[in-house]
């Protein structure tokens, strides 16, 4: 009777916390597409995606803003999840090695690092390397953003890769491997067909932490409003745009667009999570 | 034994006079805190911080049932969160619209007045500049440093955002409402535009002169070096009030802070920070 009245109790409690939490997402979501549905129809869509950021000008366009996120995410999501991916791999290669155990804990620590130190190392270390080597610039750049937070990003996709890794049946590499394949070709052959799906998924994890992050771009891209057009060029994301404007005065335009900025990261956020659903149907 | 005796006299005696001293340091401009207690919430401009930093740490340190934070973000900020009532002060580094002072029925304190000046990497060899060349550089008709008679170099332009109100006086005064170049990078606030042009040797940017230290590079502008005395007389022109607003008349702690940073104490602190006094 007693175990019944516990059991009960703690169901209770873990459904309460749930609908708290759903809630509190839903409630997000809500409060964002309020605030932004009246500007979304009365100053045309086009218009915020299309125009450039001048509040002097009153112009309140985030064109270049998304064109920033796009490009210093991508790039952050390319680099990381090339030397993501590799490196779970060569974890997995010498897996039971002393290597192995270290760098498995190098990644697990990495996670663990605030960005803002990444940021700030960067600032001192990485923008005045780039400032020389290129000559032009600051050293503020898409290049400088996207390199660090590859590094941010790291983490997340080479712990994911390793754990579908480390998920291929033994059975099976053992059949091939009495079959004569080397290491090697039982790495590329067995482990990458098996986990082709886990790694990208851990890609597209990592692609939404990187536009998710705020303090590497505010930090270490420069912030200039303006469509870049290289990879040495200055540029703002959508998170930094949030952080720099947010100082707005309520009733101001600027603003009201930072709740556009938002929901247009919600929704890349949702997307990514329907991505990976569907990724999940998908028989390999 | 005896030594033992004079040196515990000696001791005492040396405490009743830390003591006393203590005591008279403590009376005067800070006796408006007596008697008061509480948390005291002020937010906003960001060239304000290190004074008023000063302020509190004299205060807290006399009153410890007094509790003051200090927070940045911005004139805006300042003024936005003053008005939802989030802060019980509000500082801006300029004066409040007409229109802001309306909707949250601010009372306005200017304590101190700042001027604004352009600053440069300590490496460029370049002393002072014309406001048709100040201009050029924001507005993006002049992009090399080799045009200033510097290295042949693209010149990095730092500049604050759309609500900094460091940003809206050198907007108005300094550039003459010449549009900023769409390059230019951002900083967050004061001390953020200091470290940026400090790490930049071809950076330039515009800052609080009380934030301004060694590490960057004050230029004169047509002839007049933005120093304390240029300043005062309004020789040099790039120059604004410093504030703290309230929304309403202020609470007692409020008050009492407002007091304290017009007072005799609180001037000289304005002074030691790099600002000129409003009394």
């Amino acid at each position: 009777m007693k175990g019944k009245l516990a059991e009960k109790a703690t169901k209770a409690a873990i459904a309460v916390a749930t609908a708290m939490a759903a809630s509190i997402v839903m409630f997000i979501f809500f409060f964002l597409f309020c605030f932004s549905a009246p500007l979304i129809s009365s100053w045309h869509l086009g218009q915020f995606l299309a125009k450039s950021w001048n509040p002097d000008a009153r112009i309140f366009g985030i064109y270049p803003m998304i064109v920033g996120t796009f490009y210093i995410a991508g790039l952050a999501t390319i680099i990381g999840a090339i030397l993501g991916v590799s490196l779970a791999m060569f974890i997995e290669f010498v897996s039971g090695s002393m290597l192995a155990r270290f760098l498995a804990w190098l990644v697990e620590f990495m996670a663990g690092i605030p960005t803002v130190v990444y940021g700030f190392s960067a600032l001192f270390l990485l923008v005045p390397l780039i400032r020389e080597s290129f000559g032009d610039g600051s050293g503020l750049c898409i290049l400088a953003a996207s390199m660090v937070l590859a590094l941010v990003i790291l983490p997340t996709v080479t712990m994911i890769t390793l754990d579908r890794l480390k998920a291929v049946p033994g059975n099976l590499v053992m059949a091939v491997k009495s079959l004569g394949a080397s290491s090697l070709e039982v790495l590329f052959y067995v482990h990458l067909p098996y986990a082709w799906k886990g790694i990208v998924s851990a890609v597209i994890l990592g692609a939404g932490r990187a536009v998710g992050d705020t303090m590497i771009a505010l930090m270490l891209a420069g912030n200039a409003v303006q469509v870049p057009s290289s990879i040495l060029d200055s540029a703002r994301t959508l998170t930094s745009h949030i952080a720099l404007v947010t100082a707005a005065d309520y009733e101001s335009m600027s603003f009201k667009v930072i709740f556009v900025c938002g929901l247009l990261l919600f929704v890349f956020s949702a997307w990514n999570i329907l991505f990976l659903k569907i990724l999940g149907k998908i028989k390999r | 034994m005896k030594i033992i005796k004079k040196i515990i006299k000696t001791a005492t005696i040396c405490m009743i006079l830390v003591f006393l001293l203590r005591g008279v340091s403590l009376s005067g401009d800070l006796d408006v805190f007596k008697g008061l207690s509480g948390h005291l919430q002020i937010a906003g401009g960001t060239a304000h911080i290190k004074c008023e930093k000063a302020a509190i740490k004299r205060i807290m340190k006399a009153y410890r049932a007094i509790r003051i934070t200090i927070g940045g973000g911005g004139s805006g900020v300042g003024i936005k969160q003053v008005c939802e009532g989030l802060i019980d002060i509000g500082n801006t580094g300029r004066a409040p619209t007409p229109d802001e002072v309306k909707r949250c029925n601010l009372k306005v304190y200017k304590f101190a007045v700042d001027g604004i000046g352009v600053i440069v990497n300590p490496e460029r060899k370049i002393e002072g500049i014309t406001t048709n060349q100040l201009i050029g550089i924001f507005s993006g008709s002049i992009t090399n440093w080799k045009d200033l008679g510097g290295p042949n170099v693209s010149i990095n332009v730092y500049t604050r955002d759309s609500e900094s109100g460091t940003r809206k006086v050198f907007w108005k005064k300094g550039l003459k409402k010449a549009q900023i170049i769409e390059k230019a990078y951002f900083v967050r606030s004061n001390a953020a535009m200091k470290t940026a042009v400090a790490n930049d040797p071809y950076g330039i940017g515009y800052i609080s002169l009380g934030v301004a230290d060694n590490s960057v590079k004050l230029l004169a502008i047509d002839g007049v070096y933005p120093s304390r005395e240029n300043v005062k007389s309004g020789k040099y022109r790039i120059a604004r009030g410093l504030y703290m607003n309230t929304r309403g008349e202020p609470g007692p702690l409020a008050k009492a802070f407002i007091t304290y940073m017009l007072s005799p104490e609180g001037q000289k602190l304005v002074e030691k920070f790099g600002f000129l006094p409003v009394r």
